[in-house]
């Protein structure tokens, strides 16, 4: 007989076939993606999670009988009957009375895990995002192996010659291994030697020498070390994400989805870099507020629109909460684009003075109807271009489409993209 | 029998290789001296959950070809799994030489000393002895073929991309159901013959491969028409029930690569046929088995008290059969019928009473020297299948016990479904045919055959499907199946659904899709 023990095969057999099925059910996997999407919060993104699709074109089908003609069953367990007692048919219709559960009408929904990176990966595809911004994007988190002492064990490779070859030398002294010159002199003295008794004491010792030498290896096992690595994560940041909202009522649901979505991606992304990321949820009408992400996206509100609300809402929570030495600060602000005529000095004023200087990237999201034209451009729109043409680093763009948001982000990647050159 | 006292095999639920090893050498001397089991080889294979949620995914087989139905199952058993719905199983065991045996690693000691007596010494002594295993299946050859079955389709994927093989594949398990044979042929099946026969060709077909032959200028072709229809079915073999056999040799614009996955899909069909056909005696066996070895080992001291009731807790559970009005009631279990019967035709051979003499006098009191019932279960697990099985040996005494009834559902009996037989002298025989009949593969699969191909107008397949008992197909799989046959054959076909008397109840037509058209 035969023991395997077959647990530490590698993992993930059934890796490929999952992916076969993953890209047959793409259309209805990304639909289901897409409808948990809207009842999970930004932060949960980054989790798998059930989803339940349709088994259109899942089905394998067989030649089956189905309902209907002359059954019989044999079964088990009579209490009462005896032979001709006609039991009436369940008025649910023809199939036979003791319907076998689990079978037949099987499953029309199939419900199954995303893990996380699937679920990422097809919320990604979906906004139609570059393969080279996706793949940094699902990366997980890196870490460096850097220098961390030695080791006992460890890969060939790896090997600390000078480490070794002390700690050899080291124990070779200890031990009393006999040097080589020793040895040498030891055979002039015994070929320089007349007398015979001499000579045959010094043989002997020479002889006990070269079996001491024999006994004491020049490198033992124990004298080996390696170079140890260690994984260290890459320094601890953190970051705050302002999101801020116009909820007034030309916001239509899906305008809100869109600014979601951007929310989401920049989420996304901050989470990469940093390890701690805030979230901060500011919703503006005429007055602005801070609310939980809850209120954020699905209460409606009423009122005028003034912008500077917002910023000057965002200066205070900067200042009272999150001192700019501490926290690197991005703001994504998304709106229709209304803004009351009489507030854009002061939305100019605040975000030159007070929010440029302290963020590390101001993103804005003009968001529309997927099928309208942006004919006429907005009021905020207006004054966001004017203060880019004056050298102030915002990102501004108008978006009909989940497809064009990740544009927005294109230059925070390629910011990177140069970091990273840099730092190799 | 004489106690032998035995060394305790282990303490407690913990295990290491060791036990394992105990434990099987303490089951092997049992099963092999005392019960008298012929077993392959074993092989033992420790495994996790996930390895085994792979093993369910993949019909148990260690290795498979890949395909997206797989990963379909796997997912679902996953979140089954996950949310804890269900159990898995204790173990998978696989018809093969060495007789490989899936344990899970979390099972305890005693779990696993029950696991290997059933699945290694049980179920293996019914893959080695049963008349259909040994003509049907290739025990030592399987697990090469499907490594041969496995490369083949990756290199198909590679040369002709994995959508194309991934629709042949689609369209062969659709029909695997109808793609085994029912009579033995004149060789047995070499499985590692098959995998030569693949290579030889290939290495001939390069050989001899020379491009001019593509720019010889064909003649007319013979035409078939002058052919009778008795001829021609006769040439291509009709009336053909093995459909996946019928369509890898005559499917007209087939290329070879599909042929031969056709070819695959059916070698596995056939491999697993025998399985279907004894549920219940394959897993009664195993169950007597395992019940027989536990039992014994607890007399031997080998196992404490406390183990053993362990191992009757879970065995209990195994052979449990809710009643058809319980909320659980699935159908037979399989274990406890099987068990029952086992531990019932025992009974029968040592300590029979007069009726069971009257309806079995063949086996009644027939024991051996040492007054055991094995010869003549061996007997029997080595010539019968479910239904043959059922159909001699299941007792009245049985059929009291299990309270079992015949109900029959006539559409034409508009008052209800009539109770046409129970267990008392008038409905024995009746209850015992009909349960038998409900085990019996050719009764229960819908029989359809091709039964003629227009060769010299529009090439159109005809199929046939006997009906029986006026039950038609399920509509919606069968025209899906018949898409894929129609795929596959490459020019029209239809499907006609045949009472006894001849008339054509329903009928079913599919057009070959596009994109497979391409040649």
């Amino acid at each position: 007989m035969n023991i395997v023990d077959r647990r530490l095969n590698p993992r993930g057999k059934a890796l490929e076939n999952r992916q076969r099925f993953l890209r047959r059910a793409k259309n209805v996997v990304q639909q289901a993606v897409k409808q948990s999407l809207q009842s999970r919060n930004i932060r949960d993104v980054m989790d798998g999670g059930e989803v339940s699709i349709p088994l259109d074109g899942m089905e394998e089908p067989g030649l089956r009988r189905g309902s209907g003609g002359v059954r019989d069953h044999v079964l088990p367990g009579n209490k009462t009957f005896v032979e001709g007692d006609v039991l009436p048919r369940p008025r649910s219709g023809a199939g036979g009375r003791p319907e076998k559960a689990g079978e037949g009408d099987g499953e029309d929904a199939f419900r199954f895990v995303l893990t996380r990176e699937e679920f990422l990966n097809v919320f990604l595809d979906d906004l139609e995002l570059p393969d080279l911004a996706k793949r940094r994007l699902a990366e997980t988190e890196h870490e460096n192996p850097t220098r961390a002492g030695y080791s006992v064990s460890g890969s060939p490779a790896n090997i600390a010659i000078n480490r070794t070859t002390r700690l050899a030398l080291m124990r070779r002294m200890a031990l009393r291994r006999p040097n080589p010159e020793t040895i040498a002199s030891l055979e002039a003295e015994i070929a320089d030697c007349n007398d015979d008794a001499l000579r045959l004491a010094l043989e002997a010792k020479a002889k006990a020498l070269a079996a001491r030498v024999k006994r004491i290896p020049y490198i033992d096992p124990v004298d080996v070390r390696y170079r140890r690595f260690e994984n260290e994560p890459k320094p601890v940041a953190q970051a705050v994400m302002f999101c801020l909202m116009d909820v007034s009522g030309s916001m239509s649901e899906h305008m809100k989805d869109l600014a979601k979505r951007f929310y989401m991606l920049l989420y996304i992304f901050l989470s990469q870099r940093y390890k701690h990321v805030e979230l901060v949820f500011i919703r503006h009408t005429d007055r602005a507020e801070e609310v939980d992400e809850d209120t954020f996206f699905h209460s409606p509100a009423t009122g005028g629109t003034l912008v500077s609300s917002a910023l000057e809402a965002m200066k205070t929570i900067v200042a009272k909460r999150y001192r700019p030495e501490d926290w690197n600060i991005y703001a994504a602000q998304a709106s229709d684009g209304d803004n009351s005529y009489s507030d854009e000095a002061a939305t100019a004023r605040l975000l030159t003075e007070s929010i440029l200087p302290v963020s590390q990237y101001f993103a804005y999201l003009e968001v529309g109807d997927a099928d309208r034209e942006f004919s006429s451009r907005s009021a905020l729109w207006r004054l966001y271009e004017r203060l880019r043409s004056d050298g102030a680093p915002l990102q501004i763009r108008k978006v009909g489409h989940r497809s064009e948001i990740f544009p927005v982000f294109r230059e925070l990647f390629q910011r990177r993209q140069g970091r990273e050159r840099v730092a190799t | 029998m004489s106690v032998v006292p035995m060394e305790r095999l282990f303490d407690g639920a913990d295990w290491n290789f060791g036990t394992l090893q105990r434990i099987h050498d303490a089951c092997e001397h049992i099963a092999l001296n005392e019960l008298g089991l012929d077993v392959y080889p074993n092989q033992i294979e420790v495994i996790t959950a996930e390895q085994m949620l792979d093993a369910y995914s993949s019909t148990g087989m260690p290795l498979f070809y890949k395909h997206w139905s797989f990963g379909k199952h796997f997912a679902h058993h996953e979140a089954f799994y996950r949310k804890g719905l269900k159990d898995l199983a204790y173990e998978i065991v696989i018809n093969s030489s060495p007789c490989v045996s899936y344990l899970m690693e979390e099972n305890t000691a005693t779990m696993q000393t029950l696991v290997i007596a059933h699945a290694a010494f049980g179920h293996n002594h019914f893959f080695k002895n049963n008349y259909l295993f040994k003509t049907w299946t290739d025990a030592e050859g399987i697990l090469d073929y499907l490594d041969f079955a496995k490369g083949y389709i990756a290199r198909c994927e590679e040369r002709y991309g994995q959508i194309a093989v991934e629709r042949t594949l689609d369209a062969a398990h659709a029909l695997m159901s109808h793609g085994v044979d029912h009579h033995p042929g004149k060789s047995k099946l070499d499985l590692r013959e098959e995998e030569r026969r693949e290579r030889d060709r290939r290495t001939h077909e390069e050989q001899t491969f020379n491009d001019l032959w593509r720019t010889v200028p064909t003649g007319p072709g013979k035409s078939a028409s002058d052919l009778g229809v008795e001829r021609r079915r006769t040439a291509l073999g009709l009336p053909q029930d093995n459909l996946l056999y019928f369509l890898e040799k005559s499917a007209p614009r087939l290329h070879p690569w599909q042929r031969e996955i056709l070819r695959i899909a059916r070698h596995i069909a056939q491999y697993f046929h025998p399985q279907r056909q004894t549920k219940v005696m394959n897993e009664g066996t195993a169950t007597y088995v395992h019940y027989r070895i536990m039992t014994r080992l607890h007399g031997m001291g080998a196992i404490s008290d406390g183990n053993f009731m362990e191992f009757l807790r879970s065995h209990s559970n195994v052979v449990f059969q809710p009643t058809y009005d319980d909320p659980r009631f699935p159908g037979f279990n399989p274990y406890a019928l099987g068990f029952a019967m086992m531990q019932d035709i025992e009974r029968i051979v040592t300590a029979p009473e007069a009726e069971d003499r009257e309806w079995f006098p063949d086996i009644a009191g027939k024991v051996d020297a040492k007054g055991d019932a094995m010869p003549v279960l061996r007997d029997i697990w080595a010539n019968y299948r479910d239904e043959s099985f059922i159909s001699q040996f299941l007792s009245p005494r049985l059929m009291r016990q299990m309270r079992m009834f015949h109900l029959c559902d006539d559409p034409a009996q508009t008052e209800g479904v009539v109770i046409s037989a129970i267990h008392d002298e008038r409905g024995y025989r009746r209850i015992r045919r009909q349960l038998a009949r409900e085990y019996d593969i050719s009764w229960t699969d819908p029989n359809i055959e091709v039964v003629d191909v227009d060769l010299a107008g529009d090439r159109r397949l005809l199929l046939r499907h006997s009906i029986v008992n006026g039950c038609l197909l399920e509509e919606k799989t069968a025209a899906q199946v018949l898409q894929h046959v129609a795929d596959l054959w490459s020019y029209d076909v239809r499907l006609q659904e045949v009472d006894a008397a001849g008339a054509v109840l329903k009928e079913h037509t599919a057009s070959p899709r596009k994109m497979n058209r391409a040649a």
